[in-house]
């Protein structure tokens, strides 16, 4: 990663929060533009997981990753804290991985 | 943050009873063990070491960092990085509006504030009943959540310069892994899930044929048919 492109995040980051806290102050957001903001990370971060399980350059795949990513889902949705569903998508993959090699 | 910066559970925290200040210091010692993570995938993904903790130090929204560092190792271009990381802060800025009403005027002292404007210091700030109550538990989870993330982001950073092949070690699976444990808590109304599943949907049709990073932004737009399932959108447990 380039130092800009870390900055140009670190900016555009600190500015969202400055805008609602410094700018916008007392003032109510548009409450569409609100429930638009709030429904973000709902429709990214799936996307995030499937793209970064499935895809390799371009194509679609299945390997090892879908089963550690497949164990991680189970964990999070019992409610298991962050770092245990990492683990446990890492280490079930590497096992995956292992055996089917 | 990670969200926490953690990332990211904005519903109130299960520990959200009790002393504010003690709540705050479990959770941000929870968060920083997230950090950990963060460091290592952050120097495995190409990062430098110092990159990695001037993520922490500067960006500090979890699932942001953790987005741009994913975007980046799976090919996709610094503009989509910066695209997928930016959507993700997004939700900040309404944090900021219902922190406002918490946190005393003064345009120095909120510039300050801004910074630590997060899931976790929003969420623990409104699970309080007085106004001191807020204040005290903003500032508790802000700094003590800032001190752990960039305390754990550097043990991660050194850690990770440290471990082997990460294909070997199965690392290419914890992006997905932690970005599935950040989306739970986004997925519990009809509309989150409608646009969570129609998001991953089209991120996944359009790889083949998109940049890599760019099926991302596109899932965005989800965003346009959850709200038309629940054109109010707002969760009734979180921040407003």
């Amino acid at each position: 990663m380039s130092w800009i492109t870390l900055l140009v995040i670190a900016g555009g980051s600190y500015a969202f929060k400055a805008l609602g806290l410094v700018v916008l102050g007392g003032r109510t957001m548009p409450r569409r533009l609100q429930a638009c903001a709030d429904l973000l990370p709902a429709a990214l971060l799936p996307a995030l997981v499937v793209v970064n399980t499935f895809v390799t350059r371009g194509h679609l795949v299945v390997d090892a990753r879908a089963a550690g990513v497949g164990v991680a889902a189970v964990a999070a949705w019992r409610r298991a804290p962050l770092p245990v569903v990492i683990l446990l998508g890492t280490v079930v993959t590497a096992v995956v991985r292992r055996l089917s090699a | 943050m990670v969200d926490a910066p953690g990332d990211d559970h904005p519903a109130a925290p299960p520990i959200g009873s009790g002393s504010p200040v003690v709540a705050s210091l479990l959770l941000s010692l929870a968060v920083g063990a997230y950090a950990v993570s963060f460091g290592v995938l952050g120097v495995q993904a190409g990062l430098t070491t110092a990159q990695t903790c001037a993520m922490s130090l500067l960006v500090f929204t979890g699932a942001s960092q953790f987005a741009a560092v994913g975007v980046l190792s799976s090919g996709g271009s610094p503009l989509a990085a910066v695209g997928s990381a930016l959507l993700l802060a997004a939700r900040n800025a309404v944090y900021g509006v219902a922190m406002s009403r918490v946190l005393p005027a003064g345009r120095v002292r909120r510039l300050v504030a801004a910074q630590f404007v997060i899931d976790e210091s929003t969420a623990m700030a409104l699970a309080q009943h007085d106004a001191h109550h807020r204040q005290r538990a903003f500032w508790a989870t802000g700094l003590g959540i800032y001190v752990c993330w960039n305390v754990g982001t550097l043990a991660g950073a050194l850690v990770g310069n440290r471990l082997g092949d990460p294909a070997a070690l199965g690392l290419d699976a914890a992006f997905p892994a932690g970005f599935v444990a950040l989306a739970v808590p986004h997925l519990g109304r009809p509309a989150g899930r409608l646009a969570g599943g129609l998001g991953a949907a089209a991120a996944l049709a359009l790889s083949p044929v998109l940049p890599a990073g760019a099926p991302i932004l596109v899932a965005a737009l989800a965003v346009l048919v959850g709200l038309r399932r629940n054109p109010a959108g707002l969760r009734s447990e979180g921040p407003r």
